[in-house]
């Protein structure tokens, strides 16, 4: 709705107040261009994708990796996370070129932006979501005679997965732009190196359709992962719903 | 004959004591309970028990030392833990789960109890959909399928309504009376405590002590209404002024 009344705002705009198409063109144009460059814009966007995808699985495999050693080694905590947050402060305009520098233009820096932008957030939710494990529910598993093994299997991660799952919506948006970037920095193909050459060419049209393209993709990503955690965690949903016949009190 | 025995257990954190010096025993179906003010160490007895901490003193089991394991103790902990992502059913057979016991035996075993327990219809259901008093009957569930030597309930009640909390008493009683559970209760609820034990410890304020074993003469089933009612206030009142008012000939100030 919101963005509906933007779009209108923008298209009255871009028609009427006599601003060239070149500087700031019309919605309308920008879908028109959008359809009549499709096969263009689908074919980079699959590198991007790709990128997205395969650099936030590394990222998620390894900030699982890690979260687990971080509970087990509670010093480690303090050892690594200094360094994990100075990663986060590296502006990505300067990291990213010199990524490509030493790794070329393929895939590989690409995953590495990614993973290195969505890594963080995902490691603090998955550490914060152990911790929030119920301390009555940590002990009464002891007392059964359940191990730190257990304890982690039974309790420590599933209380982790509603963090996980906000860990999740953020990184996802992350892991989109930090592909984008990277492109953008040097690549063969992909949504970030087509804005940087149609930027060049005086085609803000189709900069804006290629923006067009990544909000898309990011908003199907989160919905995914939306969609991921309803399956995940049914209790949420059906946990709302109290129960309505039977002895009660 | 005596299940349980402490001698002269003493725990201290750092330079805070916690535990000044407890002596109790717990005979085979004996309801026992350990009545003290909040913040009096009551906790830190079950964790001794179960081998979370260690401290000072004697603890025997059918007169063997006790091992870090707690293998003889079911624990119920304050609040009911009952993990959020887990059915009725799957949170009742944790404790069967954690021994070893295989996923349908475990259910074979609890299944026959949910009747007893109001549980019945309620085993698909997760624990948010239920009441407070449904959640701690499926607690104690968890606790008792376990089939260890004793009970070790931790203020079970004590997150509960005043009325569902009443209610729950009465179902334990009446509960305890068919199974003989050993079972050690800690609460700060003296009425809770006279009407479900056999004997009380009463403890002093931090450090802890014992300042009073009484035993209570109430005839079972206890009824919180008849002539017993009565007898049951009068004790209470007498509980409860040993508590507000600690025999100063101990000499321990309060701070």
């Amino acid at each position: 709705m919101s963005v509906g009344l933007l779009l209108v705002a923008w298209e009255l705009y871009a028609n009427y107040s006599g601003i060239k198409p070149t500087i700031l063109p019309a919605p309308s144009r920008v879908f028109e261009q959008a359809t009549l460059n499709r096969e263009a814009l689908i074919d980079n966007a699959v590198p991007t994708i790709r990128a997205t995808l395969i650099g936030f699985a590394c990222s998620l495999g390894a900030a699982f990796a890690l979260s687990m050693l971080v509970d087990f080694f509670q010093p480690l905590r303090r050892a690594l996370f200094p360094v994990f947050i100075v990663s986060q402060t590296l502006p990505l305009v300067a990291i990213a070129p010199l990524v490509v520098l030493w790794f070329g233009f393929g895939l590989t820096p690409k995953i590495m932006l990614v993973a290195l932008v969505t890594f963080f957030p995902m490691l603090v939710a998955l550490v914060q979501g152990y911790e929030a494990t119920e301390v009555e529910i940590g002990q009464m598993l002891r007392a059964m005679g359940a191990g730190r093994w257990r304890v982690f299997v039974l309790a420590r991660l599933p209380s982790a997965l509603p963090y996980f799952f906000a860990g999740l919506r953020i990184s996802i948006t992350y892991a989109v732009v930090g592909a984008i970037f990277a492109e953008y920095a040097g690549a063969a193909k992909g949504l970030g190196i087509y804005m940087l050459n149609a930027k060049n060419n005086f085609r803000p049209d189709l900069v804006l359709a290629a923006v067009g393209v990544s909000a898309a993709l990011t908003l199907i990503l989160f919905g995914l992962t939306a969609l991921l955690q309803r399956l995940a965690m049914p209790w949420e949903r059906i946990g709302r719903q109290p129960a309505g016949k039977g002895p009660g009190r | 004959m005596s299940r349980l025995e402490l001698r002269h257990v003493r725990k201290a954190f750092g330079g805070l004591d916690v535990l000044a010096d407890i002596s109790l025993s717990v005979g085979a179906g004996e309801f026992v309970s350990i009545l003290g003010p909040s913040g009096a160490g009551k906790s830190t007895l079950f964790q001794l028990l179960t081998g979370a901490e260690h401290g000072e003193g004697e603890m025997l089991f059918d007169g063997m030392p006790l091992d870090d394991h707690g293998r003889h103790f079911a624990f119920m902990p304050q609040r009911d833990a009952l993990m959020p992502w887990r059915r009725i059913l799957d949170n009742t057979t944790l404790g069967l789960e954690v021994q070893g016991v295989r996923r349908q035996v475990a259910r074979a075993r609890v299944v026959p109890l949910l009747a007893e327990f109001g549980l019945a219809g309620f085993e698909r259901h997760f624990p948010a959909q239920l009441s407070g008093g449904m959640r701690q009957r499926a607690a104690l569930l968890r606790t008792v399928v376990q089939e260890r030597d004793m009970l070790l309930l931790d203020e079970p009640f004590g997150a509960l309504d005043a009325l569902t909390r009443a209610a729950m008493q009465r179902w334990l009683e009446q509960m305890w009376r068919h199974h003989r559970w050993t079972a050690l209760l800690i609460t700060h609820d003296v009425r809770e405590a006279v009407f479900l034990s056999d004997r009380i410890y009463v403890l002093s304020a931090r450090p802890a002590r014992v300042l009073r074993e009484i035993t209570v003469p109430l005839p079972r089933p206890r009824d919180p209404t008849g002539a017993a009612a009565q007898q049951a206030g009068a004790l209470e009142a007498e509980i409860l002024d040993i508590l507000l008012n600690p025999q100063p000939s101990k000499g321990h100030d309060h701070d």
